[in-house]
């Protein structure tokens, strides 16, 4: 099989470069057969990755260990669950995944625009073939994944304990999604660059890849922020951790990019921002798998070995020189079509949001890579932490809440500050209400949150003042009732409606990260069974400990009681998981069991106002001189008596339990981060959701009775652009 | 005012904005950042006030707790210099004497006390290769 394996890749490389050739001569000599066969090597790519990836999800599913990277990173005992998504916490199994995921949607992309986009879609291929080559020659020189050896082990290493955590399993496949979907516009850009077809035809082809691939990216974010918060005994949800940056600064930049191709698509403005925002995600996207992937940076998971760093850097070195030169030898093409009539406009807000996303991007990308800048230009190493973070990144959040508030409403072109006043009172008036409320209440300490919360107000009514506006037109002319306004009213323009909800997502979202990083308590303390500590009002009595030998570890843990004034809260059981370790020489046999990884399982009830977090830290200490004797008097014995031996050691734990650490947070509105994120999700659907083929042909219909009466009366300009534009504008 | 004129303004203040912003960055990272140092670096000398990134292992029989305070001594990867450490909270999962771990610390008096949530366990040498992570 591991033969197969390896075929497979060898011929997806050959097949990639084949692909490269053939599309770039039928683009220069006109051939519509040999473009033809480079998109049909997109989908040879497809299916020989495809192949390479089911021959290793075979061999994890039946552990068989004479591969390397099975025996490395799954055992015997490790869940299937956990065996089918094991293939990508490994170098090579992640690297197989992106290639896999980068062939499905070039694939996909190609399909879709067959016919459509003759010029640009041959380089297009091109440039996604590029990416799929290098990946599939990591894959064959650098980091195989079907190395076998002639004497496999009778066991694994099983799956790292901590990246046993569902959300951990679907981040990865969330994240590469993400970086690969971006691969899309990014191709397409360099497509129309060379091909000198530079209107918005590109853009609003690609349009939906490049939503998804932002939607994908964010989830996978929030889901690693998720993992972080419930599996990592700390607390936190983000921690400015170079590799949780390198998934945001793309993610970032293609924010803006969704922002600024509407005025490109209404105005024909921003071409070069535009074209340099998406060439910049790409690389973005390319170099956030390589922070993860090299081992660079130190990181709490920077997972990875070195060997993949020269090429990876040559990698990121050609698409930034290649870029840079498109750009600057396409200036002339990339020339507005329009001036910027007045800076108050939306064209001017989206830019000014453009340069609030960038400007944080870049605030991320010159902290994360700050140890090499420091070490290059003084020769020592150094490092910045979180608070250098918030100190820049906090401030320019406020901003873009704003803006996200004051974008949708401000009129294209030019606004006038007396629509302006009329449409933002009530808002305003929000505003200041929350302000109004929540200073007696204490907020006024914390003037940054208290501005973020005042904000978030500003925005929900802006957006549900423009619904509300919506669903009275639509109700005045159709008399429906409101519900079935509202639906109509969003189908009719998704992604206007389907972008206010993220808005109001983002919103809530930011409400949440606030109030829970302003106002949380936290505490470490220590304390014995039927002690009790006091944190942010509630008191939390450790009752008693728990020991319990589950599935391939130990749990000590304890059960906590919450009361808040005497009354029961609620009974928490936060509990942590020792995993054995396989050095039997340096720990003894009783000794590895307690020696190896250990993870928390946290005690959490989460709640609308409040979050209360804990975590155990038992102290196993006093338990050594025991485990010293078992690992003296049973290292000949049997599994079947270490593993009483081991019973008998944690019952005595329960039975007689040393003081054990608790770390407590009281956290309030955590929970809103993640329902203003599937608010987000959720709209971002809205705008994502392919529209029916009824509702399509009707508006085809309806477009080309209006292109036909201004064509009848005016015959402007060279065609489509003109009209179409006016007609779009009226809509 | 000529339009011409007024967007070369406007560019001229937006350039200037980004460069300010540029330069604040560049000025606050230096003087915010925290220098790496071995424990015999530290022992050699080092300003009460600044924090630095400590790296080293923890030395073998020093760890000490105290109620949810631990103390104990990092000493040079590979050499004899160690200096204590005072860390206050929970400390990383595979936390033990003899793994390598990175701390931020100021130094207060003869000791050096470590920032809340600052301290980092490498994983021990065997996982070094493979795809561990490392708090």
């Amino acid at each position: 099989m591991g033969v197969l394996g390896r075929a497979c890749l060898i011929l997806a490389l050959g097949v990639a470069l084949y692909g490269i050739a053939a599309s770039v001569y039928g683009a220069r000599a006109r051939r519509r057969e040999w473009v033809a066969s480079g998109r049909r090597a997109v989908y040879a790519l497809a299916f020989l990755v495809t192949v390479a990836f089911v021959v290793l999800e075979v061999a994890f599913l039946r552990s068989d260990f004479s591969f390397e990277v099975v025996a490395s990173h799954s055992s015997t005992t490790t869940p299937t669950f956990y065996k089918v998504t094991a293939v990508w916490s490994s170098q090579e199994g992640s690297l197989l995944l992106w290639i896999l995921l980068l062939s499905l949607s070039s694939s996909l992309v190609l399909f879709l625009t067959r016919h459509r986009l003759r010029e640009v879609a041959p380089w297009a291929t091109a440039t996604l073939l590029g990416f799929g080559a290098f990946f599939a020659l990591l894959l064959v020189a650098f980091a195989p994944p079907f190395g076998q050896t002639a004497t496999p082990p009778l066991e694994g290493a099983g799956l790292n304990p901590l990246l046993r955590h569902p959300s951990m399993m679907i981040h990865p496949p969330m994240l590469y999604s993400g970086y690969t979907l971006f691969a899309v516009p990014f191709a397409f850009c360099v497509g129309a660059l060379i091909a000198r077809r530079l209107d918005a035809e590109w853009i609003r082809s690609t349009r939906r890849f490049t939503l998804a691939a932002w939607l994908f990216l964010g989830v996978g974010v929030l889901l690693g922020a998720r993992w972080s918060y419930s599996e990592l005994g700390w607390g936190g949800y983000w921690a400015w951790d170079p590799v949780e940056n390198a998934s945001l600064m793309p993610w970032l930049t293609g924010t803006a990019f969704l922002h600024s191709v509407m005025i490109q698509e209404r105005r024909g403005m921003l071409k070069v921002w535009n074209a340099s925002l998406i060439l910049a995600t790409g690389i973005l996207a390319v170099l956030g798998t390589f922070l993860v992937r090299s081992g660079i940076l130190d990181s709490i998971h920077a997972f990875g070995a070195s060997t993949l760093g020269v090429p990876f850097v040559a990698f990121i070195g050609v698409l930034i020189a290649g870029s840079v030169a498109l750009v600057i030898s396409r200036r002339v093409e990339l020339r507005s079509e329009h001036r910027l009539d007045s800076l108050l406009s939306r064209e001017s807000i989206f830019l000014i949001n453009n340069l609030v996303l960038v400007g944080l991007c870049f605030v991320i990308f010159w902290g994360t890579f700050f140890p090499l800048i420091a070490e290059a230009l003084t020769g020592k190493k150094a490092s910045v932490g979180p608070p250098w973070f918030d100190r820049y990144t906090v401030p320019l959040a406020l901003a873009l809440v704003l803006l996200s508030g004051v974008g949708p409403v401000v009129a294209w072109r030019r606004a006038t500050l007396a629509s302006l006043r009329r449409t933002l009172l009530w808002p305003a008036a929000a505003a200041a209400v929350v302000l109004v409320v929540l200073v007696p209440l204490g907020a006024g300490d914390r003037p940054l949150a208290l501005a973020m919360f005042a904000l978030a107000a500003f925005v929900v009514s802006v957006v549900g003042q423009e619904l509300w506006r919506g669903v009275r037109a639509r109700m005045a002319m159709s008399e429906d009732p409101v519900p079935l306004a509202l639906v109509a009213l969003v189908r009719r323009n998704r992604r206007r409606y389907g972008g206010y909800l993220v808005h109001v997502g983002i919103a809530i979202l930011f409400v949440g990260v606030a109030a829970s990083s302003a106002f949380r308590h936290a505490r470490d303390v220590r304390m014995s069974p039927g002690q009790t500590a006091k944190v942010g009002g509630y008191d939390l009595r450790y009752v008693k400990p728990t020991a319990e030998l589950a599935n391939e570890k130990i749990s000590l843990g304890a059960v906590v009681d919450v009361r808040k004034d005497g009354e029961r809260v609620t009974t928490l059981r936060p509990t942590r998981g020792f995993y054995p370790s396989r050095d039997v020489e340096q720990f003894g046999p009783i000794g590895r069991y307690f020696e190896g990884e250990a993870t928390s399982e946290v005690g959490l009830r989460a709640g609308p106002t409040r979050d209360l977090w804990t975590a155990i830290q038992p102290d196993i200490q006093p338990l050594m001189p025991i485990i010293a004797e078992g690992n003296r008097r049973f290292a000949q014995s049997s599994g079947d008596v270490q593993g009483l031996v081991i019973a008998a050691i944690a019952a005595r734990y329960e039975r007689r339990p040393p003081p054990a650490t608790f770390r407590i947070i009281v956290s309030p509105l955590v929970t809103w981060i993640w329902v203003g994120a599937l608010i987000a999700v959720g709209g971002a659907l809205i705008a994502i959701w392919p529209v029916g083929a009824g509702a399509r042909r009707r508006a085809t219909a309806g477009y080309a009775a209006r292109v036909a009466r201004e064509i009848g009366s005016a015959r402007s300009g060279p065609g489509r652009p003109e009209p179409a534009r006016r007609a779009r504008a009226r809509a | 005012m000529d339009p011409s004129r007024k967007r070369k303004i406007r560019l001229v203040v937006a350039l200037g904005a980004a460069l300010l912003l540029a330069g604040a960055l560049a000025y606050t990272s230096f003087s915010a950042s925290s220098e790496a140092r071995t424990p015999s670096q530290l022992a050699a000398g080092s300003d009460p006030g600044r924090s630095y990134q400590l790296t080293g292992k923890v030395a073998d029989g020093s760890v000490r707790r105290q109620g949810a305070t631990i103390t104990f001594r990092v000493r040079d990867r590979d050499g004899t210099g160690s200096v204590p450490v005072r860390y206050t909270g929970t400390v990383p999962d595979p936390f033990r004497e003899g793994r390598e771990v990175i701390v931020t610390v100021r130094r207060q008096g003869g000791v050096f006390v470590g920032e809340r949530d600052s301290l980092v366990t490498k994983c021990p040498s065997k996982f070094k290769s493979a795809d561990q992570p490392a708090r």
